[in-house]
């Protein structure tokens, strides 16, 4: 067998994901290559190299690339990966554009955001928002998977010394263009590979007040999240989400301020190692999913919550 | 200008879902099913084009049962012009449906293509960009604003990390995110228009599509639950478990 794995990343930097979906990988068995595609990726394809268990990293960089336009990535993952066995990129925003893409110019079925390989054919997925557990069978000759990366733990990025071969295939549709990117500036770790990630619910009554979570997130290096209700009610931007329709992930440490715990959130940070929940409703579905609960008025105990950890940090 | 809107009959949005004890998948019996939350929002940003007068026509079209004319009827009751139901009660994967769609888009021609980004049954977030290679049509996919110029529509996109705008050649694809819009009620007389609507039903035999599905499912289980721990008294106490039970912190 032989893998395709396609890299995730900005064109400077390999984003962590690339390392998890090798992970998923290397629960499949087989040779695993890497596919960096991008514009001035160069970095990127290094960084690759240096991934634990991968054989060979292609470099297909051109501006036809930059953007990860999933017309033009679609194409040529279709051509370079037709000879695998298996191709897996990341359940992010950008595998789950171009990856069906790949899936329908091979003519195959794609399986999505797996959680777990119980062998070369068969994945373990969520479905009905991770409400049940699907074990699927794929009976296609290439199997097209989205990884869910906080279901893998990620191969070490240093120690390989995989070769590095330029591709000279370039995929450009013609169909869509780049326009612009608005892309949130923090300095706060990524929320869907973040140790701990606190978030905040509809009970934080307006936008403003998620800087007492900013405060405290920064005090503990955590990233900030948010549920649907807080997204929908326009407090937060809708890349803070944790949900079902939003970033799955899966910390260290999970602290939910003022959130229900409505299925469709639990969907996103159920498989957290710990789960703090802070809510004045003690009825809350949060609390039967809570390692530590804690029903206060949430306007009082995060102020606390700062201070306390100003004493312990 | 056309414009086909795909909507799937799935399972009611606060419907507790409950996997059937002998693993086999969910159990559906009377539980009740509507339109796919994510469709809505395909249907009223098809109606918001059309009042802007963009749009010529809606056309909306479903694949499934008997049933799934309810939410045909629906899309109607919202603003749709006609319907198309591609009528099965077999299981129909991501794959097929966008075999069958790249038939019906053959068929109709419409300049812009709308669907939910995924459904909230299968969670798989596959068809219409599967439909969009098919055909060989631009995607816009998690589509937060749609604002469509001349002979290419810009999609304004929910990536991580922030927004994306792209410009899309028409005919296109968009799928949609949850902030695009917020769909309205069908009134009464809307819903008693809409029975009157054209409604035109056909088989996947009909398209030329084999639906034969690539997936078989082994089995469906709950997931693993997890238990409730302890409530704390205060801040201090919370702190205090965190540091040394814990240790997270």
């Amino acid at each position: 067998m032989s893998i395709l794995v396609i890299a995730e990343h900005d064109n400077s930097s390999l984003k962590q994901a690339t390392l998890n979906v090798v992970a998923a990988a290397k629960a499949i068995g087989g040779d695993i290559d890497v596919l960096v595609a991008g514009e001035n990726c160069g970095a990127v394809a290094e960084a690759a190299a240096k991934a634990e268990g991968v054989n060979k990293v292609l470099v297909a960089d051109n501006a036809a690339y930059g953007h990860f336009l999933g017309e033009n990535l679609g194409e040529l993952v279709a051509e370079v990966g037709k000879g695998y066995s298996h191709i897996l990129a990341a359940a992010g925003t950008v595998g789950k554009d171009f990856m069906p893409r790949v899936a329908a110019l091979l003519d195959v079925a794609q399986v999505s955001d797996i959680m777990r390989v119980e062998s070369e054919d068969t994945f373990v997925r969520p479905i009905y928002a991770g409400n049940a557990i699907a074990t699927v069978k794929s009976s296609d000759s290439i199997k097209v998977i989205t990884v869910r990366p906080t279901a893998f733990d990620p191969v070490a990025g240093e120690g390989g010394s995989a070769a590095v071969e330029q591709l000279d295939v370039v995929k450009d549709a013609g169909l869509s263009q780049f326009v612009s990117e608005e892309l949130a500036k923090s300095d706060r770790p990524d929320l869907a590979s973040a140790g701990i990630v606190v978030s905040g619910g509809r009970g934080m009554q307006n936008g403003d007040n998620f800087k007492m979570l900013e405060q405290v997130a920064d005090l503990m290096g955590a990233a900030v999240g948010a549920s649907r209700a807080a997204v929908d009610a326009g407090f937060v931007p809708n890349d803070m989400q944790v949900g079902q329709t939003g970033k799955i992930v899966a910390p260290q440490l999970y602290i939910a301020v003022g959130i229900s715990g409505a299925i469709q959130h639990l969907a996103g940070m159920s498989d957290s190692k710990v789960i703090v929940a802070i809510n004045k409703d003690e009825e809350a579905p949060i609390f039967q999913v809570a390692d530590y609960g804690l029903v206060a008025d949430l306007f009082e105990a995060v102020p606390q919550l700062e201070e306390e950890l100003k004493k312990v940090l | 200008m056309k414009v086909l809107v795909a909507v799937k009959r799935v399972i009611d949005y606060n419907v507790k879902v409950r996997v059937k004890p002998d693993n086999t998948g969910v159990d559906l019996a009377n539980v009740k099913m509507a339109m796919n939350p994510f469709c809505e929002i395909a249907v009223e940003e098809a109606v918001r084009l059309k009042e802007k007068g963009v749009a010529s026509e809606i056309v909306v079209v479903s694949i499934g049962p008997k049933a799934a004319q309810e939410q045909i009827r629906t899309a109607l009751a919202l603003g749709a012009d006609r319907g198309i139901h591609v009528e099965t009660d077999e299981e129909v994967q991501s794959l097929e449906a966008a075999k069958l769609l790249k038939s019906v888009v053959e068929k109709e021609e419409p300049k812009l293509v709308i669907l939910g980004k995924q459904s909230i049954d299968s969670d798989n977030n596959q068809t219409g960009q599967m439909l969009a290679a098919l055909t060989g049509m631009a995607q816009g996919t998690f589509a937060s604003e749609v604002v469509v110029e001349g002979e290419k529509v810009n999609v304004t996109r929910e990536v991580d990390g922030g927004l994306m705008t792209v410009s899309l050649n028409l005919p296109a694809v968009v799928t949609t995110d949850l902030r695009l819009n917020e769909p309205r009620y069908a009134s009464l007389p809307n819903i008693m228009k809409a029975k009157k609507k054209p409604l035109e039903s056909m088989s996947p035999a009909d398209l030329g599509v084999d639906i034969a599905p690539r997936l078989s499912t082994l089995k469906v289980e709950a997931p693993a639950s997890r238990q409730a721990g302890v409530k704390v008294a205060d801040v201090a106490e919370l702190v205090d478990k965190l540091k040394n039970e814990a240790k997270v912190i």
